[in-house]
């Protein structure tokens, strides 16, 4: 097999894989930025999944269950919203919460569905002059779903709200000093629920991508500790949305090229890898981030009252 | 012309009995919440909280295996409730639960050890074998400030995958033939049970001794004093010269040990064998953060928490068998109940009162 070849095959699967990934660590990245630790990305992808999976099995309109599924797993998040954000409850609490009821209710509801497989999917785009472009060609535009441009899009407008736009100051003040945030006039309430739930739908994507997009079938348990990995991932890419980007796709690459051992490892240990690499990561991060100094916002999972 | 106002004033606080009937509230809400999942599956609520209730109380062997179930709870809780005061999160009690099994069975299968002291070494490994699984989450936490949530769950998904490597590998028993599990442990390892029921008293007898020990390590000792003082801010800990990366790395492996023995416990009080994850807990260690949670992390409350959730589990199961509705409808009941118990928690630091106000006061 030749090197070039390989490296393509690599990175177009690395896409593949990691754009769930990607989307719930997206999500993920602007609900801390504005201040709310959400453990829920978990409960919210796998309930994404499943409604976007039925709601395709039913109309068969893949489009249709993408949006039904990012809608339901947002309105999931503003139940840890609400929690978190108005009643300034336990965040770690109300996160594992969220994850714990979105992994019930899709393996309960979903029993019928089990191992159904949907016939209308959203299918790999093949543009012919795209496809041509050296090396691009083969990695974005071969057999690569349109859900893996959009959420590349996503990534690169998530960015620039974030750091080149007023609204992105505000997002960030809020989650570094939301009093000095609130007596200039944002609306830190607004914010952090706003931010909330655009991280329930990107949560909401990330699982219709895998459920109609990417292995379009059910299965209960489907995200297997992905959302997870974007909680981690977002530590690993010091909440800036470029850097999301970068670690989604390594550790699609790193899941793909673990699949090639499989003629050497015993599956067990491949099967531990995908969550082993998140450790590992963040070990490496932390080494890093201590020599920079550079941390978390500075008031994640702490609620906001005024005059505390 | 009389008018009601009803006054909200903060308490510093909570009453016993506030907090008391705000969480039976908390459970009333949840339970009434999941009837809707009955109603996807054409059941009637009141049917099935009839089966469900049947399944969990109705028949000594019900309560039995309602027993059985709080064991590991127990334990588990027990250790949670230890960690989360002192503001560790350990949500790797699945992965310690697992590693105690594995170790526990390590001695059962291959050590040799005369029988009156095989059952002690093999707890002992299961409480090292949680306790070192936990630590790892511990000392990255401490050395490297790597987030002790993400690295302990993401461990229960190794510790899963080394139990089926396991047994599908080096230790598959030599009668297995094509199931996944070891062979059965010596009889000399297996605990003893109340009875016929299937319930092992030494464990539970166990669980209840540390509950009581915790109570008073963490309300009457210093090393308790300062555990609850890290758990309420580690500035106040550091400033009053309180050793908290001591105090962390303590609070996990105190925690995965007991979550070890409630492994140890479930292979050789209940199984016999090691066997596939699922089967050896069934999201006990999941399941016992809200155990542990609506204890209000007070280790002798959890006896009683313990035994509520392993009402819970074994409800459920029933209805699994009698009905068919998946497992996973106990993560349902879980999550509703620990969403309306942190939401309700609000409530006990209100003090509501009605008072009666004239026209002019109002104005």
């Amino acid at each position: 097999m030749d090197l070039e070849f390989w490296i393509v095959t690599t990175l177009n699967r690395a896409l593949a894989y990691g754009t769930p990934i990607l989307l719930a660590t997206l999500g993920e990245i602007y609900a801390e930025r504005s201040g709310v630790l959400n453990l829920g990305v978990e409960g919210m992808m796998i309930l994404g999944a499943f409604f976007a999976f039925c709601t395709t099995f039913f109309t068969a309109n893949p489009w249709l269950g993408v949006l039904i599924g990012a809608l339901v797993a947002g309105l999931a998040s503003l139940l840890h919203a609400f929690l978190s954000i108005t009643l300034r409850v336990n965040q770690i609490i109300s996160g594992l919460a969220l994850t714990m009821l979105g992994l019930g209710i899709s393996g309960t509801l979903g029993r019928g569905w089990e191992g159904k497989i949907l016939e209308s999917t959203i299918a790999s785009v093949e543009i012919d002059y795209l496809s041509k472009i050296p090396i691009l060609g083969p990695i974005l535009f071969t057999n690569q779903n349109s859900l893996v441009h959009l959420s590349i899009l996503i990534a690169f407008g998530l960015w620039f709200l974030l750091f080149k736009t007023r609204i992105g100051i505000s997002i960030r003040a809020v989650g570094e000093n939301p009093a000095a945030a609130d007596v200039m006039g944002i609306n830190v309430w607004k914010i952090r629920y706003l931010c909330v739930f655009l991280g329930g739908l990107l949560a909401g994507l990330a699982g219709s991508y895998l459920s109609v997009a990417y292995q379009p079938a059910w299965a209960s348990g489907m995200t297997a500790g992905m959302g997870w990995l974007a909680v981690a991932l977002t530590i690993f890419a010091f909440w800036n949305p470029l850097l999301g980007m970068v670690g989604a796709f390594l550790f699609g690459a790193l899941y793909h090229l673990s699949f090639r051992l499989q003629n050497w490892v015993a599956p067990e240990i491949l099967n531990s890898l995908p969550y082993l690499f998140p450790i590992v990561v963040l070990i490496i991060v932390a080494r890093f981030a201590s020599k920079k100094r550079i941390g978390a916002p500075a008031v994640l999972g702490q609620p906001y009252k005024r005059g505390e | 012309m009389f008018k009601i106002k009803l006054n909200i004033e903060p308490r510093l606080l909570p009453s016993a009995g506030a907090i008391l009937s705000v969480s039976f509230f908390a459970l009333a809400i949840a339970l009434l919440a999941a009837s809707l999942i009955f109603l996807t599956y054409d059941i009637k609520p009141v049917e099935a909280y009839r089966l469900f209730f049947k399944g969990a109380f109705g028949s000594w062997y019900a309560i039995s295996e309602t027993i059985k179930r709080t064991i590991p709870l127990l334990l588990t809780g027990i250790g949670l409730a230890f960690s989360f005061k002192a503001s560790v999160w350990n949500i790797g009690a699945e992965g310690q639960i697992l590693l105690g099994a594995i170790f526990g069975s390590w001695i059962a299968l291959f050590s040799g050890i005369p029988a009156p002291f095989l059952l002690i070494a093999m707890f002992a490994f299961g409480f090292l074998g949680g306790a070192v699984w936990a630590l790892v989450a511990a000392v990255l936490r401490s050395k490297l400030a790597v987030n002790e949530i993400i690295t302990s769950l993401m461990l229960n998904y190794v510790a899963a995958n080394i139990v089926l490597y396991l047994i599908h590998g080096p230790w598959k028993g030599q009668g297995a033939r094509g199931f996944a599990y070891t062979d059965t442990f010596p009889e000399s390892a297996w605990l003893g049970t109340i009875g016929s029921t299937r319930i092992p008293y030494a464990t539970l007898i166990i669980g209840i001794i540390i509950a009581l020990i915790c109570y008073l390590l963490i309300s009457r000792t210093t090393l308790g004093y300062e555990i609850r003082v890290v758990g309420n801010s580690i500035r106040t800990a550091r400033l009053v010269g309180i050793n908290d990366f001591k105090i962390a790395l303590l609070a996990m492996f105190v925690s995965g040990g007991l979550a070890g023995l409630a492994g140890v416990g479930e292979v050789s009080g209940i199984h016999h064998l090691l066997r596939h994850p699922s089967h050896i807990s069934l999201g006990y260690g999941y399941t016992a953060i809200i155990v542990a949670w609506l204890a209000r992390n007070n280790p002798l409350a959890v006896i009683l928490t313990a035994f509520f959730f392993g009402a819970l589990v074994s409800g459920g199961d029933a209805l699994r068998v009698s009905l068919g509705i998946p497992f996973q409808l106990v993560y349902v009941l879980n999550g509703l109940i620990l969403f309306s118990l942190i939401a309700s928690e609000r409530l006990t630091s209100y003090k509501l009162s009605f008072q009666r106000k004239n026209e002019k006061e109002r104005r």
